[in-house]
């Protein structure tokens, strides 16, 4: 196994006494997706910012596709590819202009540019448009334009920076499935930020759960819910007395909190899955029929809650 | 190559995104004329003064203006930067490994072309109001080249001076505020010997002050080659300080973010 992206005990303070990044370490594998989840204001884009060379932490290590981004700068800057927060792309001119300013400012140039430019926009299904200018492209195009323009060089590591922010979310699943593209059928290595839960859920193999500038947690999306305990099973109680309930599942094991309300019984589980026939069959021990079931895996904002000690959508407000 | 390949590139867009904007054109086209006809009908009894020789104003003038204007048109160069600053372009382009000498200088030959294309209507005015330059040809291909040069200076200055202060309302005050104090203590609109002797002094060391000279002494024929060398020199030196300056403002400005 090899690391695209290795990030050792960055630090990043800016004046007057704001701590950005206080020891921040992410190692990230070649070929998979990383998502760095966090609120505004966590430390994501600053990490975007140092893994990019475009910022220099006052402390720490960063190599991306084994290049020490610190010593060796303009190197990494060619092996990466940023799409940023905002859009990056000059509105006044063409969707073929900014490709190709972006081309030459990687060094191409000549036939191997305009063939490049010609095909990554027809890729991204811009080659209609490529000689408008940008302000009359919708939010979709300028945001593909966006990913177009980060990819013009064939960089190793992916660097999206917020991709979906502010989009609307016809667009916002487009662009997952481009990401998705990306990383399956191209084996690119691509480290996105978000502060959507569902965004890293969906598209990320890993998360990693910044706060405060330090990872919190991380690990692939699947354990860190697992590791909650957290699958609650929703049981809707048919015949039978709802108040022997709890009685009745006192003795299965591997179940934790239990609560009914009125006609509808919640068990939380460890591993939902495992425990459901134990839980049916006690039930049915006491002549207790069920209805209907469903079972629902916890959601990232459960172990955002856990981790950072916050909700997750409190901390938005309060952003 | 690629370094060349580069500020062309960067001049280009600079220029397309100036040139679709028919405003623009308007203002930069009517500007200089305007300037010559005001500074021409408010000081034209500049040369009743005792002491004034030079003959017709608009001749002694109109090297002033070019400086001037050079002056001008140059210092609102950052704000282009300061565009890309707010749109995520700059950002972008710092993330690539682009050369940073030539988005400064792709951008500084922009703001020259422009300068260019203003001096030349000046003079061409000037000719048609009845002016006569002396200096001929070469002479004021020398005046429009010392305003392009002081336009590169203080171009590349208005872009390092974007990259430090990040902010439009910055960027405006200082290009307000030297403007008219960089005029006045040269001889751009008052023959030399006529200035009071401190703005003597003073403008020595003002570049505005070396453009003017230089300019108009090898416009109006009467160039004194040693002052023209020396003056083109001085500029050259800035130049070069200048750029080197707005280059590394690019390192300042990423160690803020």
């Amino acid at each position: 196994m090899t690391e695209a992206i290795v990030a050792r005990d960055l630090v990043k303070t800016y004046p007057p006494d704001v701590r950005a990044l206080d020891g921040l370490t992410i190692s990230v594998e070649a070929g998979t997706v990383f998502g760095l989840l966090g609120p505004n204001g966590a430390g994501k884009s600053t990490t975007v910012r140092i893994l990019t060379a475009l910022s220099r932490p006052d402390s720490g290590t960063a190599f991306v596709a084994g290049i020490d981004v610190l010593a060796d700068p303009q190197a990494a800057r060619r092996a990466i590819g940023v799409v940023g927060q905002k859009h990056g792309v000059d509105p006044q001119a063409t969707g073929r202009e900014n490709m190709v300013l972006q081309g030459v400012f990687y060094g191409l140039g000549g036939r191997e540019l305009r063939t490049r430019v010609g095909e990554t926009l027809e890729r991204f299904d811009l080659a209609a448009v490529a000689d408008r200018r940008v302000k009359t492209y919708s939010g979709g195009m300028q945001r593909r334009l966006d990913v177009a323009m980060g990819l013009i060089h064939r960089p190793q590591v992916l660097f999206l920076d917020e991709p979906t922010t502010g989009l609307d979310p016809e667009v916002r699943s487009e662009m997952w499935k481009e990401v998705e593209k990306l990383a399956h059928s191209e084996g690119m290595t691509i480290l996105l930020t978000t502060h959507y839960l569902e965004e890293a859920d969906r598209l990320a193999d890993e998360v990693a759960i910044v706060d405060h500038g330090k990872i919190v947690a991380s690990g692939t999306p699947e354990a860190l819910k697992r590791g909650l305990e957290g699958d609650t099973i929703e049981i809707e109680l048919g015949e039978g007395d709802a108040a022997a309930t709890r009685g009745a599942l006192a003795r299965v094991d591997g179940i934790g909190l239990t609560e009914v309300d009125g006609r509808v019984l919640r068990v939380r589980a460890r591993d939902g899955a495992a425990v459901v026939p134990a839980v049916l069959a006690a039930l049915d021990a006491h002549g207790i029929r069920a209805a209907s079931l469903t079972m629902a895996r916890p959601s990232l904002d459960e172990v955002y809650l856990r981790h950072a000690g916050r909700r997750f959508d409190e901390e938005e407000v309060a952003a | 190559m690629t370094a060349l390949r580069q500020t062309r590139q960067v001049s280009l867009r600079y220029l397309r995104a100036l040139v679709r904007q028919g405003a623009w054109i308007g203002i930069t086209l009517t500007q200089p004329l305007i300037w010559l006809l005001l500074f021409g009908a408010l000081f034209k009894a500049v040369t009743e003064i005792p002491g004034f020789h030079g003959g017709s104003y608009i001749a002694f003038l109109a090297p002033g203006v070019v400086v001037m204007l050079a002056v001008s048109s140059a210092g609102w160069t950052g704000m282009g930067f300061i565009e890309d600053m707010t749109s995520g372009v700059m950002d972008r382009t710092l993330a690539a490994p682009v050369w940073r000498g030539a988005l400064n200088l792709g951008s500084v030959a922009q703001a020259v072309l422009t300068i260019l294309i203003q001096s030349l209507l000046i003079v061409g005015l000037a000719l048609v109001l009845g002016a006569r330059f002396a200096g001929g040809v070469g002479g004021v291909a020398i005046l429009v080249l010392v305003g392009a040069m002081l336009g590169a200076v203080f171009a590349s200055l208005s872009n390092g001076l974007a990259l430090l202060a990040r902010q439009r309302e910055a960027l405006i005050g200082a290009v307000s505020f030297v403007l008219l104090p960089l005029t006045f203590l040269s001889s751009a609109l008052m023959q030399r010997s006529l200035e009071p002797s401190w703005i003597r002094t003073v403008s020595q060391f003002n570049p505005v002050n070396w453009a003017a000279e230089a300019g108009r002494s090898a416009a109006l024929g009467h160039a004194d080659w040693g002052l023209v060398a020396s003056r083109i020199g001085y500029l050259v030196a800035l130049l070069i300080v200048a750029a080197w300056f707005a280059t590394r403002a690019f390192g300042t400005y990423q160690r803020s973010l």
